[in-house]
């Protein structure tokens, strides 16, 4: 049994706690000490069952902290509100965990925090390491996030939008700890799409397998990064690309199109291509309107200059820039971008060293810098 | 969630209000600082957002590569030197205000007289990683 197989038990367990009249906070805390425990006993001697064990001693963990508890807590109790067991069965405790973990109360860095844990098995400390902070102030952040649910029904059906918002914002992190945190939102997205026919949380998977494909392209071995145009296209991942379209196909024939479908077509189409010259790049701009449409998000519009720029020439895509906030992150690297292809080199240079004064992490400012330092070499030389 | 480096000079950002060197205040004052210190710390670990704390002493030496089997050569400290760094929090938090905010508190940590030294500290964002979706 593999730690990642193990972890895939921790909603269900907590579930079950639940369901016996433990609250939720009591019961993540107990399977979460039973995880710790597995995790040091197992290598040596693996239970036939582990499902039944993990429950077994999550459960004398919390009935151990509910005994400790009640001389402190007596008085506590009676202010109390009193825990309102679900009734279980109607509703997945899987999916319910998913709701309840990212709760419009709790702030995006919470919900993030205690999915992981509680959702994704993940010890606080593995959470910690993640997120380059101290394993105390991330134990503080969960049992704050704890505390803010501490008042929903757990048998409360929740907003898949938001669910589908923190787990973006995992996949989305860059940092590399001792967790594959993009490996590990595409497990807990592909747990969730099994257990909910809703269209975005397909869109959702695509996207992130579409992008994973392309991991190991991305940078070189020394950190930097390699533009998707100048990628190795031979290292993307074509098992994991086909199973992206796969999956977003299947959400697309439902008609229900949403920002997740429109964003992963996107990246379906740059997979489509065996070279970068063959992009097709008009239907990407219809992809970004239909993006642009359905988010009138300013850093859609930015990407569709981009586009614009590959479809109809740096001038249409100068044009399609020129309305946008200039303070828009990225937006000087796009214009030196555009400049540059439309034969501008001292524009271009200008920019890209204005670009990468604000890049917001290092890899993309030493990328920039190269840029602008080409260009001024060649008008140098 | 972003990364802030809370800077603390002793030489190089603007005057504070209560601009008291420490070793003129009274040994309770003092006191009282490093416990509103330790307290806004406790506080930032209570509330998720505490990364790292740390002083530095105001001795330091500049050093440099002297060549090839060469042993470094050290020099200063520079009297002249404008920026003079005392220390540091790094928070991460939800927002640039939220970063500010907290600024702010540190800020008024209380001097001589218990009165804030509203101290100027400089606010620095991380340079994060590279998201994953970029296009």
């Amino acid at each position: 049994m593999d730690e990642v197989l193990l972890r895939t038990l921790t909603p269900t367990v907590i579930g079950i706690l639940v369901r016996r009249g433990a609250d939720f906070a009591a019961a993540e805390d107990a399977v979460q000490d039973a995880l710790v425990e597995s995790v040091r006993g197992w290598p040596d001697d693996p239970p036939r069952d582990p499902k039944g064990w993990l429950v077994a001693v999550a459960w004398r963990k919390f009935l151990d902290a509910a005994r400790a508890d009640t001389s402190r807590r007596r008085r506590e109790v009676l202010v109390e509100a009193e825990p309102v067991p679900g009734p279980g069965g109607a509703v997945d405790d899987t999916l319910q965990l998913y709701f309840l973990c990212a709760h419009p109360s709790l702030t995006p860095a919470s919900a993030v925090a205690l999915t992981l844990r509680a959702v994704g098995g993940l010890t606080t400390r593995q959470v910690a390491q993640a997120y380059l902070v101290p394993e105390a102030t991330m134990a503080q952040r969960i049992s704050r996030a704890k505390r803010t649910v501490s008042g929903v029904r757990f048998d409360q059906p929740g907003d898949v939008a938001t669910v589908l918002r923190v787990l973006y914002l995992v996949f989305n992190e860059g940092y590399s700890g001792d967790v594959d945190l993009a490996a590990e939102a595409i497990r807990l997205t592909r747990q969730l799409a099994a257990k909910t026919k809703h269209e975005e949380v397909a869109g959702l998977l695509a996207l992130m397998l579409l992008h994973h494909a392309r991991r190991p392209a991305r940078t070189r071995p020394d950190g930097s990064l390699v533009p998707l145009a100048e990628q190795d296209r031979s290292l993307w991942d074509t098992r994991m690309i086909a199973e992206g379209v796969d999956v977003l196909q299947a959400a697309l024939t439902r008609d229900r199109v949403g920002e997740f479908q429109a964003q992963a077509a996107i990246a379906a189409l740059h997979a489509d291509a065996r070279t970068a010259a063959e992009t097709d790049w008009v239907q990407i701009v219809e992809w970004y309107d239909e993006l642009v449409r359905l988010t009138d998000s300013p850093i859609a519009r930015l990407n569709r200059a981009v586009a614009v720029g590959q479809a109809d020439g740096p001038r249409a895509g100068l044009a399609a820039l020129a309305g946008l906030d200039p303070s828009l992150p990225r937006h000087a690297a796009v214009a030196a971008y555009l400049h540059e292809r439309d034969g501008d080199p001292v524009t271009a240079a200008r920019l890209y060293a204005e670009a990468a004064r604000s890049a917001p992490n290092l890899p993309e400012r030493d990328h920039l810098t190269r840029q602008a330092a080409r260009l001024n070499a060649e008008l140098g030389g | 969630m972003a990364k802030y480096l809370l800077l603390k000079h002793y030489r190089g950002a603007p005057a504070a209000v209560n601009d008291v060197p420490m070793d003129q205040w009274t040994p309770e004052e003092i006191s009282a600082h490093v416990r509103y210190m330790d307290d806004f710390a406790a506080r930032l670990e209570g509330t998720g957002e505490f990364v790292d704390s740390q002083a530095l002493s105001p001795e330091g030496t500049f050093v440099r590569y002297d060549g090839e089997g060469r042993p470094p050569v050290t020099d200063g400290p520079f009297a002249e030197t404008k920026d003079l760094i005392a220390g540091w929090m790094v928070i991460d938090v939800e927002s640039y205000e939220r970063a500010l905010e907290l600024a702010g508190e540190l800020s008024a940590a209380p001097g001589q007289g218990g009165k804030p030294i509203h101290e100027w500290l400089e606010v620095r964002p991380f340079l994060a990683a590279p998201p994953t979706i970029t296009d």
